[in-house]
């Protein structure tokens, strides 16, 4: 057992050491939720109880669309490099390897996603009390986000060009996450309970652990074929 | 794409596939490895079919397809220790030992994205050698290297075999190794 703890780590490591030494493709997706966050003050109106109001959905379908951005990346070098073919021929789960990888791949969209969104909030007009809810779903989200790409870029990877695709593919199936991640959010905000919603987004986030790693490795033999 | 084919390779023995651009040595290679399943026909490893236990079968064996399979952003140490490191434990040493023998001591500490298509080559094949596998099955090892470089792999299959190892490789030109050992199968494109 040791063998694929050593291997899930080895796998996590490598590729924040990738991330680190090539940072502009970390920063992207972080770069446009910051953008888009503040673009709308200014597109919108500069009034606080206004914009408070938009706050859930602005944050959501930035994080949402940011996370997209993310995805297409996740498997891409990996694919065209030859390194998931060793992943897939090192005698090590294959599911468990791109679990791994999964993680990481959160650990360098997601996370800095849900740090910033206290940032992005208050920038909207909302106030302090709202951010532990505000933090907790956009993690939670981003989470299961994280998985689903995972599913959908293994499945895409065969296409040439198949960002496209990849967007059709992981927008729809996004959408409930959406819908509860933004009740959430709204709820925060609005300092009512949170617990309905975030049970459900925490429901995805099971989910997606126990299944999406084995759809992933499954379309990843696929597309090595 | 290919049919009537059977053969057994044993260990000692050296399997040069030859044929014509097109002729399907990739494909023969990549269902040899499992990655491509067979129509027809089963591909046993000591005696059992290969997929019943796929993860046991892959762990005996080293796959060099026809890109190295390296990160830009690693330099080529990183790049084996955590390449390798994914199917067994290696430390530095080991490491710089397998560099040392391809040849790579020389640039072992520079990032791949500054290396040649040749010297990558070099550090992919350290990356076969410190798999410490029984079965390496290699696409064009020789690619991209010198005169000196195919000696190199033409040495390296030799002690390979020579340790009751198996080497399978599809391959342009023959590799330099000594004629007891090897055996050829020729692909034609028809």
């Amino acid at each position: 057992m040791s063998g694929a703890w050593q291997a899930a780590r080895l796998v996590i490591e490598r590729d924040l050491r990738l991330a680190f030494r090539n940072r502009a493709q970390l920063l992207h997706p972080l770069l446009f939720f910051a953008i888009v966050t503040t673009l709308f003050p200014l597109a919108l109106s500069p009034e606080p109880s206004r914009l408070r109001d938009v706050a859930p959905g602005v944050l959501w379908v930035a994080a949402l669309l940011a996370s997209l951005l993310a995805i297409e990346f996740l498997f891409r070098d990996d694919a065209q490099d030859g390194t998931l073919e060793q992943y897939a021929l090192s005698g090590q789960s294959l599911t468990w390897l791109l679990f791994a990888k999964t993680l990481s791949h959160w650990l360098l969209t997601g996370l800095p996603l849900a740090l910033m969104s206290p940032v992005a909030a208050y920038g909207l007009g909302v106030a302090v009390e709202a951010v532990p809810g505000i933090i907790a779903s956009i993690t939670l989200g981003t989470i299961a986000l994280s998985l689903l790409g995972a599913v959908t870029a293994g499945l895409t990877l065969g296409i040439r060009r198949g960002g496209a695709m990849l967007s059709l593919l992981t927008l729809p199936l996004a959408v409930p996450l959406l819908i509860f991640g933004a009740q959430a959010t709204a709820r925060a905000i609005a300092g009512e309970p949170v617990a309905g919603p975030m049970y459900l987004l925490a429901a995805f986030v099971v989910l997606g652990l126990t299944l999406a790693p084995l759809a992933a490795a499954a379309a990843v033999r696929i597309s090595l074929e | 794409m290919l049919r009537g084919l059977s053969f057994a390779v044993d260990g000692g023995e050296y399997l040069e596939v030859t044929g014509p651009n097109g002729a399907g040595k990739t494909s023969l290679l990549r269902t040899l490895i499992g990655l491509v399943h067979a129509e027809s026909g089963r591909i046993t490893w000591n005696g059992r079919p290969i997929l019943e236990d796929a993860r046991a079968y892959h762990s005996q064996l080293a796959w060099l397809g026809h890109e190295s399979p390296l990160k830009a952003d690693l330099t080529a140490a990183e790049n084996l220790a955590f390449g390798i490191g994914i199917r067994r434990r290696i430390d530095a040493v080991a490491v710089a030992t397998a560099l040392d023998e391809v040849g790579a001591q020389g640039f072992s500490d520079r990032p791949v994205r500054t290396l040649s298509a040749g010297q990558r080559r070099r550090v992919a094949l350290a990356g076969v050698l410190l798999a410490g596998v029984p079965l390496w099955v290699l696409d064009e090892p020789a690619t991209h290297l010198d005169a000196d470089g195919q000696a190199l792999v033409g040495r390296l299959v030799e002690r390979q075999i020579v340790a009751g190892g198996i080497v399978v490789a599809a391959v342009h030109a023959p590799l330099p190794v000594v004629e007891a050992g090897t055996r050829r199968l020729g692909l034609s494109s028809k």
